[in-house]
């Protein structure tokens, strides 16, 4: 090799490291059709599994006769809540704290609840016996609306009929869940009250759905020889799968094997545990055979976790010349039927309390009332990190409202209360430390990027026009400026189930310098296998393409908690990070022996160690790692291999600013997006390319909750969104071109200092999207009106303010 | 979403094809793209014991164009109805509203005898097929007979079709020169049916207006129509709001629907007009 001509700079280029975009080593498979999804695992022997689901949303189940499912040839067996009850498996937990029916007890509580399960010899077969089984229901009244949940006499769960005490504290009445208190009361109602302003709102983030391209599923297979279980599955967290099969099946856990296969997508949806996976592996037990269980697009839209559903009513105060004093909100979260949100334990509202956002806002106070509803459970944190969504989207609703009573610029006011550079470490009133931020910097490049004056201007020619008459369509300027908080989280106060939310990574180098590095993650389709390997790559100086990474068999990885809430890059690559690093430390110590020369005059120089002051004598990492396995070095083991588990000392808190350039058709209530910048600060870029693309599909799935998609009820509690014909997916017909930017700003704590950046565009993209829509109307009086704005909320806004003659 | 079982036809002319609507009667059904059906079929709302798939029939494929008349055999897929010339040029309204339905996917399969045959209150080409006075031509035990397009939709789904009858071919007389055709639609996103949808043909002194998915069947309305014909458009517009009865559903409710549906009849005769001459 020519090692000895190269520049440094050529030998790190060469690593394709950090920094580097990279292609995905990932899509060679994808783009060829070559994955495998769960659907895609076929074993001998393998039955199918099917629902029969509840058509109403309360109702008693009376009978389930399963005479006529059981007669026709093929089917193997029908599971109900009775024949699970002997294993105690008819419920099971749920992450929140709470319990949740596997097969309906008595009673179902909302439609496309699990009634009785079919298992066949194929799909075919199971979809017909579905059919068939009959279920006598009686209809209760049904409670969609959690306002009036709480004051209604009707009992959701009477389960817990006389509990007051819930998981996280006193249950106020029969359909509520839990209060949760941050911040401080008496000091924010104090600012309020002696507030120049105030300006008070009610933000709803209506209810919606990740919707992953593929479906939840799983196939189990009980080998009844060596009494071992193989659970596959479209699984966010397979370990913390594993310890949950084994607790509530009483199997031991190095019995269960747990692996996730190829995922089409999570954004959450496939992070909790559902009821097709509690029955494929009962039936697989029974049955001595594999069981796979795939759900249909409905069943995913109707049953799976939802997201959102969070009625936040806010005030904010602030002076006169519009410095925030406090920021107060009280938010009555609709939960569903069971409490099945994936918070980590200590958090039943996740980190809504990142409600203060960008701000500097000296005095908050937050409250969460969670709520049971006739609807299906869930709450997850859809390409979030637990609840930061609404958070954002509370915050820079509430910012444009103040600006509107202050008849204050919402760019200018957002200017004035930014957390300056120089408050990082910055403790905020509702408890969290904001690691680092350069919000002003970040605030006036997107600004000067969009020309936002240019833009001012313009729009006031527009509402000139519009008034004269010479045009129907205004235009919106939807401004954001987000904070998140990723990376769950330090042990201290982030667990789910008790588990704590550490993360791993375990690294071996091959004798010729290649590596394999496994971690207790799970890539979704964020592209694990490319960035971090170039984690390792600029570590420890082996080319990225010499590493293969594995992730999603529980038998192979180390212990990990899994994939969501932003969290694999700042907990796992952290790991990564400081698995490579104890790999370097051993290598420095062969280096110098092979040298001979002490540990200390060696020095890392990109892809080898070279003698101080003598750069022409070095041993490069491909020399050291065959030097790890052939030589007997004094002192030293054999091999080169390293493990870490890592826990955060604190989350990273991203940021960017977000501006979205709308035309809103009056007359219509259409909308065409112009103009989306996108400015992303997630500190230390991996790889730019992928970090694009996580921002151009996050911002995609943003416009999508903002303009059209949600999880609908009439009042009987039946979806009225539960195709793909109603839930709106943008194609590529609706998706707007984006413009992407950034800042860095490191994490300090953070071995590289990354921060994640998978959920930013969804954080931050709703608000913009949505601010875009308010901040059209608003020269015309509009001061806070609810998302979804599809078109027909958009022309009831319009027509609302008088604008159709 | 998996259907029920059923048993597969694949007749190669229309005689048989009917002959097997005979004998399995109401058991039996027709499957031409599929695109409206196997979606009802996997929902379960439609089930049925015998599929008589009408592709290997050649009599009912092709597009014949004459100086007076347009045919279009049942089986020409929306595809076909886009990419050809000659149709485009005889009957340029066609095209424009074959491309403002669903998807390329979709319109590879999806034929314009299922289409208006379908009786679904969200196809576009029946009111298109209204504006258009084209008639239908049904072939059934009895020999065949002919429809007009306008007096062929009875309710949802309910058509002057019989059960035992196919319909073979849609013939539409080619407008005069001069007249402006345009076709306008409002939906919520690529692939959705309309909130709204308006045809309009106008000029040499004669019009005609159709609406679709503002009641339970497209809309043609005579009066509509003649006002339009008299240059008087708020009078067209009027009597057309008159002639709908939109219902609330996901698209949004009536008095938004109602709306729409007079900005997209007002938009679509302004583009007629323009084309008009
Ligand atoms: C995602 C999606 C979006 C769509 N969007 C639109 C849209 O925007 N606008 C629109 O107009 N359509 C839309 N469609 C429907 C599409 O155009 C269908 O192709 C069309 O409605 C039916 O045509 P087909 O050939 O597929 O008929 P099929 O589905 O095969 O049949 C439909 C019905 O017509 C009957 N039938 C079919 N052919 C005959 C015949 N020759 N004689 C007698 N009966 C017959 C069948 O028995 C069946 O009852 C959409 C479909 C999908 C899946």
């Amino acid at each position: 090799m020519n090692d000895q001509t190269m520049t440094p700079e050529e030998r790190a280029a060469n690593l394709k490291g950090l920094g580097s975009s990279r292609k995905r080593v990932e899509d060679v498979r994808f783009t060829q059709g070559k994955g495998n999804y769960v659907d895609d695992i076929k074993l001998d022997g393998m039955l199918f599994g099917a629902f029969v689901r509840s058509p109403y949303a309360h109702a008693r189940v009376v009978s389930v006769n399963k005479d006529a499912a059981m007669a026709v040839p093929g089917v193997v067996a029908v599971l109900t809540a009775e024949d699970l009850a002997p294993l105690g498996l008819h419920w099971m937990p749920t992450l929140a704290g709470d319990k949740q029916m596997v097969l309906a007890d008595g009673k179902v509580l909302f439609q496309g609840q699990e009634v009785a399960y079919v298992v066949a010899e194929n799909r075919y077969i199971a979809a017909d016996a579905a059919e068939l089984v009959e279920v006598d229901y009686e209809e209760l009244p049904v409670l969609t609306d959690p306002f009036e949940a709480l004051k209604s006499d009707v009992v959701l769960r009477e389960d817990l009929a006389g509990q007051t005490e819930g998981a996280h504290g006193p249950r106020k009445h029969h359909n509520h869940i839990f209060t949760w208190e941050q911040g401080d009361k008496d000091a924010t109602e104090a600012v309020l009250g002696e507030a120049d302003v105030v300006a008070e709102e009610m933000v709803y983030y209506h209810r919606t759905h990740p919707c992953p391209l593929e479906t939840c599923g799983c196939v189990a297979s009980m080998d009844k020889v060596t009494g071992k279980l193989t659970l596959y599955g479209t699984f966010q967290a397979p370990h913390a799968i594993r310890t949950v099969v084994s607790l509530i099946s009483g199997l031991a856990e190095h019995n269960i094997r747990v692996i996730s296969p190829d995922i089409g997508g999570g954004f959450g949806n496939k992070v909790g545990a559902y009821a097709g996976y509690v029955c494929s592996v009962v039936a697989s037990i029974v049955t001595g055979q594999p069981v796979k269980w795939v759900e249909n697009r409905m069943e995913n839209l109707m049953s799976t976790a939802f997201a959102r559903d969070y009625w936040m009513q806010g005030k904010i105060a602030a002076t006169k010349d519009g410095k925030i004093t406090g920021l107060w909100c009280h938010t009555t979260a609709d939960h569903g039927g069971f409490d099945a949100c994936a918070d980590p334990t200590k958090f039943p509202a996740g980190f809504m309390n990142i409600c203060t956002g960008s701000y500097d806002i000296p005095t908050a106070y937050l409250a969460v009332d969670g709520v049971y509803t006739n609807k299906a459970p869930g709450g997850v944190a859809y390409r979030c990190s637990f609840r930061v969504t609404e958070a954002a989207y509370f915050i820079e609703r509430m910012i444009e409202v103040l600006a509107i009573k202050l008849n204050m610029d919402a760019a200018e006011l957002r200017r004035i209360n930014f957390i300056r550079k120089d408050q990082f470490p910055y403790q905020s009133a509702l408890g969290w430390e904001y690691d680092s931020g350069d919000y002003h910097t970040a605030w006036d490049k997107a600004l000067k990027a969009v020309d936002y004056e240019g833009l001012r201007a313009e729009q006031a020619q527009r509402i000139e026009d519009f008034k004269a008459g010479k045009t129907r369509k205004l235009l919106g300027i939807g401004l954001t400026h987000f904070t998140e908080i990723v990376g769950a989280g330090p042990v201290k106060n982030c667990d789910i189930l008790g588990l704590g939310m550490f993360d791993s990574c375990e690294i071996r180098i091959h004798p010729t310098g290649s590596a394999i590095a496994r971690l207790g993650t799970i890539s979704q389709g964020q592209g694990h296998a490319t960035t971090f390997a170039q984690i390792i790559a600029s570590e420890i100086g082996l080319p990225a393409d010499d590493i293969t990474l594995e992730e999603g068999d529980t038998d192979t990885a180390p212990y990990g908690l899994g994939t969501y809430g932003s969290r694999s890059t700042p907990v796992a690559g952290a790991a990564t990070a400081m698995a490579a690093r104890k790999i370097r430390a051993k290598a420095q110590m062969i280096a110098a022996y092979l040298l001979e020369v002490h540990d200390d005059d060696v020095e890392w120089d990109v892809d080898r160690f070279s003698v101080k002051g003598a750069p022409e004598r070095f041993k490069t990492m491909k020399e050291i790692a065959f030097a790890a396995y052939n030589q007997a070095i004094p002192g030293l083991e054999p091999g080169l291999e390293a493990v870490s588990y890592y826990d955060p000392p604190n989350m990273t808190y991203p940021f960017g600013a977000y501006i979205c350039v709308m035309e809103i058709d009056v007359d219509t209530g259409e909308w065409d997006v112009r103009q989306f910048y996108a400015l992303d600060d997630c500190g230390t870029r991996i790889n730019p390319m992928i970090i694009e693309g996580q921002v151009h599909g996050g911002v995609t799935e943003a416009l999508a909750i903002a303009m059209g998609q949600e999880i609908a009820y009439d009042e009987m509690g039946n979806v009225k969104t539960g195709t793909l014909m109603d839930f709106f997916l943008p194609t590529a017909w609706e998706t707007p071109n984006y413009t992407t930017d950034h800042t860095v700003t490191p994490s300090p704590h953070h071995p590289i200092g990354a921060k994640g950046v998978g959920e930013s565009p969804n954080v931050g993209g709703v608000p913009a999207f949505s601010n875009a829509v308010h901040d059209a109307f608003r020269p015309f009086g509009l001061v806070q009106s609810h998302m979804p704005h599809d078109h027909w909320r958009i022309w009831k806004i319009a027509n609302g303010l008088g604008m159709h003659g | 979403m998996i259907p029920a079982g059923f048993e597969y036809h694949r007749p190669g002319d229309i005689a048989s094809a009917i002959g097997i609507l005979q004998e399995h009667g109401d058991e039996a059904r027709v499957i031409a793209g599929g695109h409206s059906l196997i979606p009802m079929m996997k929902l379960r709302m439609a089930e049925m014991g015998h599929l008589v798939d009408l592709q290997a029939i050649d009599e009912l494929k092709g597009i014949e164009i004459s100086a007076e008349t347009v045919s279009l055999g049942a089986m020409v897929t929306q595809h076909e109805l886009i990419t050809h010339d000659g149709l485009a040029a005889a009957i340029p309204l066609i095209r424009e509203a074959a491309l403002q339905i669903a998807d390329p996917q979709v319109r590879y399969v999806g034929t314009v005898g299922g289409n208006v045959a379908n009786g679904d209150p969200g196809n576009d080409m029946p009111g298109l097929m209204q504006c258009l006075n084209a008639t239908f031509e049904l072939s059934g035990p009895d020999g065949t007979r002919s429809v007009a397009a306008r007096d062929f939709y009875e309710a949802a789904y309910f058509t002057a079709r019989e059960d035992e009858e196919i319909l073979t071919r849609i013939s539409i007389p080619v407008p005069g020169a001069g007249v402006g055709q345009a076709y306008e639609k409002q939906k919520r996103k690529i692939g959705d049916y309309a909130t709204a949808a308006a045809a309009v043909m106008v000029g040499n002194g004669q019009a005609s207006v159709a609406m679709t998915n503002l009641a339970d069947t497209p809309v043609w309305s005579e009066s509509a129509s003649n006002a339009l014909a008299d240059g008087d458009v708020s009078g067209c517009v009027a009597a057309m709001l008159d002639a709908i009865d939109p219902v609330a559903d996901n698209r949004g409710p009536v008095e938004f629907k109602k709306h729409v549906a007079a900005v997209m009849l007002r938009r679509a005769i302004e583009r007629a007009q323009s084309r008009a001459g």
